[in-house]
C-alpha cells in the first residue's frame, strides 16, 4: 500500500493545477485567449524543434546541399555518406568508450549515493551530523573552478589517460546522495524494524529490504547520472589526452574545430551530433515523467 | 544493555563504512584538487615533475600580483575575459531568466490541453549534450548559414558571425556619434585611461557579434531548465488565492502582478542565483565553438585559466585564475543575495540552492543536517 503511493509521488508529475474558475460568461474571449496561448506555445515550440529538425534534415544531405539551402531542412538528394564517413574515423571507438564510461559512472553513483544515502538517512552515527554538512558544502564549489585542480590531482595520482582516472572521479557526486537520503527518509521505518527482528545485518537490511523500495529514486539517479555522464566535456579534457581515450564529447568537438581540414563539412558534423543525442533522447522520451519530475524534487520541497 | 551497545557500535562502524565511498571520491577529487590547485597558485610550479616534490618553492602572492598589477599580457588578457564574461552574464541572466518565466506561465494555463509536449520540446535541449547543441549553432549561425539566409528573407545582410569581433556596445556608441564606430578607435578621453591593462574604450566594447551567437545558444537551452523550476513554483501557489482573487473581480493582470509573481519570489531567487553562477563558469561553448577568437571577444576566466595551464604550462597563473574566478562567483552570489533575500523563506536551502545548473541535478534541499550525534 505505502510503496504505491511511494511511486505515484515519484512518477506522476501532475499537469498544471486547474483552479476551479467559475466560468467567465464571456465565452468568445475565452476562446480568443486560447488561441492566443496556443499560437505563443506553437511559437517557441518551433524556435525549439527546428534546429533539431535542421540538425537531422542537413546530415543527410551532401556538402554543396548543406551550404546551399541552410534553411530547408528537405535533403535535395538523400544520402547516408555523412554516417558512413563517420564511421571510417574514430566514431565507434568514440561511442564505445563513452557508453563504458557512463556505464562505471552510472553503476558506480547508484550504488555509492543509495550507501550513503542511507547511511545519512537513518543510521545513527557519530558524526553523522559533520559528513552531512560537509557534503552539502561540496555542493557549493563550482565545478569549473575544479577543472585544472581535477587535471593536477589525476596527474599526482597516475591515473592520467586511463580509464580510472575518467571514471573514478564522476562515481559518486553529492547531489545523488541527497536525492537518495531524503528518499530513505520519506519510507516508514518499520520495514527495517521487521527485518531487524529476524536478526538481518545493516547491510543485508539496505540491500534487500530497503532498496528493492527506493526502485524509483534509484531510477532517477540512474537517470541522472548516464545523462550528465554521457554529456559531459570539461573532464574528458583534463584527465586524458591520446586519440584512444576520446569519448564522444571531445572527439566530436574535435570534429567540430576542425581537426579535418578543408571543407566545412556540416553533414558530417551534424551526423555525428545527432548520433550522440539519440541515447539520451531514447531515455529522455521513456522517462520523460520521472526526468521532469525528478530535476523538480528539491524545488517543490521549499 | 551489553547488546544495546554493540547494536550501536554495529550501527557506527556500518555507518562510516556505508559513507566512506562517497567521502573518498570528494576528498579525492574534490577537497585535495583544490588544497593542491591552492599551492600551484602560490608556487613557482612550472608543469614539470610534481607540484609536490621539493624543487618547487613558495613565492606567496606573486602569481596573483602578477595576474592582477604587473602590467602583461596575461593581465590584459584576464581583463578581457573578465570584461567578455561580465556583458555575457549581463545579458543572459536577464533573459533567460524572462524567458524561462514566460514559458512557465504559458505552460501553466489552465483550459489548454496537450501541455506536456509543449514543454517537452523545451526542456529538451537541457538534457542534450553541449557538443551537439553548439553543432547545430555553428551551422545556423555560419556566414552562410540558416539565420542569414532566414536575415537575407527580410533583406538584412547578416554579419559573419563567428568571425565579427566588434563590440555591440562599440557599434552602437558609433550610431550616436562617440569614438569611430566598432573598427575606429574610441574618444581619446577613453582610451588614454586604462584598467587592468585595458583601456576605458576597451571595457565599453559590449559582447563581441561573436559572443552574441554562445549568448543566444546559452539562453536557449537554459531557460527550458529554468521554465521547469518555475513551472514547480507556480504548481506550489494554492488555488485557493486565485480563488479568492477572482472572487473580488481581480483582473488576470492585477493577480499575476499582486499574487503570481510575489508568490514566486523564492523560485525567482533560486534562478537568479542557479543562472548568475552557472553564467559565470561558461566553458563548454567557449571551447567548441570560438576557443575564445575572433580577437579573444569570446574569452572567458574559466577557458583562459585552462588554456594558460593545459596549453600554455602557466600554471601559477592559470590557477590563480581559478581562484580568482571562484571569488567573483562567491561574491556575485553572496551580493545578489542580500539584495534579493526573501524575508520568509529560509536560508538552510542555500546550499542546495547553490548546485550548478538544474539540467539533471536537481537542487536538493537538505533539511536536516544536524542529525542526533551520540
Amino acid at each position: 500500500m505505502s510503496q504505491t503511493t511511494l511511486t505515484d509521488r515519484h512518477v506522476s508529475f501532475p499537469e498544471p493545477e486547474t483552479p476551479k474558475a467559475a466560468p467567465r460568461p464571456n465565452a468568445r474571449r475565452t476562446a480568443i485567449l486560447k488561441a492566443l496561448g496556443y499560437s505563443a506555445l506553437t511559437v517557441f515550440a518551433l524556435l525549439y524543434l527546428f534546429p533539431f529538425i535542421i540538425q537531422i534534415g542537413t546530415s543527410f544531405k551532401t556538402d554543396p546541399d548543406a551550404t546551399a539551402n541552410p534553411l530547408n531542412p528537405i535533403p535535395s538528394n538523400f544520402t547516408t555518406a555523412a554516417y558512413q564517413q563517420l564511421f571510417q574515423q574514430d566514431f565507434g571507438l568514440w561511442f564505445t568508450n563513452s557508453v563504458v564510461v557512463a556505464l562505471f559512472v552510472t553503476a558506480g553513483r547508484v550504488f555509492f549515493d543509495s550507501l550513503a544515502g542511507y547511511a545519512l538517512a537513518r543510521l545513527r552515527f557519530r558524526g553523522r551530523g559533520a559528513v552531512t554538512l560537509a557534503i552539502v558544502v561540496t555542493l557549493a564549489v563550482p565545478g569549473v573552478v575544479l577543472l585544472i585542480p581535477k587535471f593536477l590531482i589525476i596527474k599526482q595520482l597516475g591515473m592520467y589517460d586511463t580509464y580510472s582516472g575518467m571514471i573514478l572521479p564522476l562515481v559518486a557526486d553529492a547531489a545523488g546522495v541527497f536525492i537518495m537520503k531524503n528518499f530513505f527518509e520519506s519510507i516508514p521505518v518499520s520495514l527495517e524494524e521487521a527485518a531487524k527482528l529476524d536478526g538481518a545485518g545493516v547491510f543485508r537490511t539496505f540491500w534487500s529490504v530497503v532498496l528493492p523500495v527506493a526502485k524509483p529514486a534509484l531510477i532517477t539517479i540512474t537517470i541522472i547520472a548516464f545523462q550528465s555522464s554521457w554529456n559531459e566535456l570539461p573532464h574528458f579534457l583534463v584527465s586524458r589526452a591520446s586519440p584512444e581515450t576520446n569519448t564522444l564529447t571531445t572527439g566530436v568537438a574535435g570534429l567540430l574545430t576542425g581537426a579535418l581540414g578543408a571543407g566545412n563539412r556540416y553533414p558530417l558534423k551534424l551526423a555525428a551530433a545527432v548520433l550522440m543525442t539519440i541515447p539520451v533522447a531514447l531515455m529522455f522520451f521513456v522517462f520523460q515523467k520521472r526526468i521532469i519530475s525528478g530535476s523538480l524534487e528539491g524545488a517543490v520541497k521549499e | 544493555m551489553r547488546r544495546g551497545g554493540s547494536a550501536r557500535a554495529s550501527e557506527t562502524r556500518s555507518g562510516w563504512l556505508f559513507v566512506s565511498p562517497v567521502i573518498i571520491v570528494l576528498g579525492l577529487f574534490l577537497v585535495a584538487p583544490i588544497v593542491i590547485a591552492f599551492w600551484v597558485s602560490v608556487s613557482d610550479w612550472n608543469g614539470r615533475g610534481s607540484p609536490l616534490s621539493s624543487g618547487v618553492s613558495f613565492v606567496g602572492a606573486d602569481n596573483y600580483r602578477q595576474l592582477l598589477t604587473e602590467d602583461s599580457l596575461t593581465r590584459s588578457d584576464f581583463a578581457t575575459s573578465l570584461r567578455n564574461n561580465f556583458y555575457y552574464v549581463l545579458i543572459v541572466v536577464p533573459i533567460q531568466t524572462v524567458l524561462a518565466l514566460a514559458l512557465a506561465l504559458l505552460l501553466n494555463q489552465r483550459r489548454l490541453k496537450g501541455l506536456s509536449f509543449f514543454r517537452t520540446s523545451y526542456y529538451f535541449p537541457s538534457v542534450t549534450s553541449s557538443v551537439a547543441i553548439a553543432s547545430v549553432f555553428l551551422f545556423l549561425f555560419a556566414g552562410g548559414g540558416s539565420v542569414n539566409a532566414l536575415l537575407g528573407i527580410f533583406g538584412i545582410d547578416g554579419p559573419q558571425w563567428f568571425a565579427d569581433p566588434r563590440g555591440v556596445l562599440h557599434i552602437m556608441l558609433g550610431w550616436v556619434g562617440i569614438g569611430g564606430g566598432a573598427d575606429g578607435a574610441g574618444p581619446a578621453a577613453l582610451t588614454s585611461r586604462d584598467f587592468l591593462g585595458l583601456t576605458w574604450w576597451d571595457w565599453l566594447s559590449g559582447p563581441s557579434v561573436a559572443m552574441l551567437t554562445i549568448i543566444a545558444l546559452v539562453i536557449w537551452v537554459s531557460a527550458g531548465g529554468y521554465m521547469l523550476l518555475f513551472l514547480a513554483g507556480l504548481q506550489n501557489i494554492s488555488a485557493d488565492v486565485y480563488e479568492a482573487a477572482s472572487i473580488d473581480g481581480a483582473s488576470r493582470w492585477r493577480t499575476m502582478r499582486s499574487i503570481t509573481i510575489p508568490l514566486l519570489r523564492p523560485t525567482l531567487f533560486t534562478v537568479l542565483t542557479l543562472g548568475l553562477i552557472g553564467t559565470w563558469q561558461v566553458f563548454d561553448q567557449v571551447y567548441i565553438m570560438s576557443k575564445g577568437n575572433p580577437g579573444k571577444t569570446t574569452l572567458t576566466p574559466a577557458f583562459l585559466s585552462y588554456d594558460q595551464s593545459i596549453n600554455n604550462g602557466q600554471w601559477g597563473s592559470g590557477t590563480a585564475m581559478s581562484f580568482v574566478l571562484f571569488a567573483i562567483i562567491i561574491v556575485f552570489t553572496a551580493i545578489q543575495s542580500l539584495i534579493l533575500r526573501d524575508r520568509d523563506s529560509s536560508t538552510r536551502g542555500f546550499f542546495g540552492r547553490l548546485r550548478s545548473q538544474p539540467v539533471g541535478a536537481p537542487p536538493q534541499h537538505p533539511t536536516s543536517t544536524t542529525g542526533p550525534t551520540t
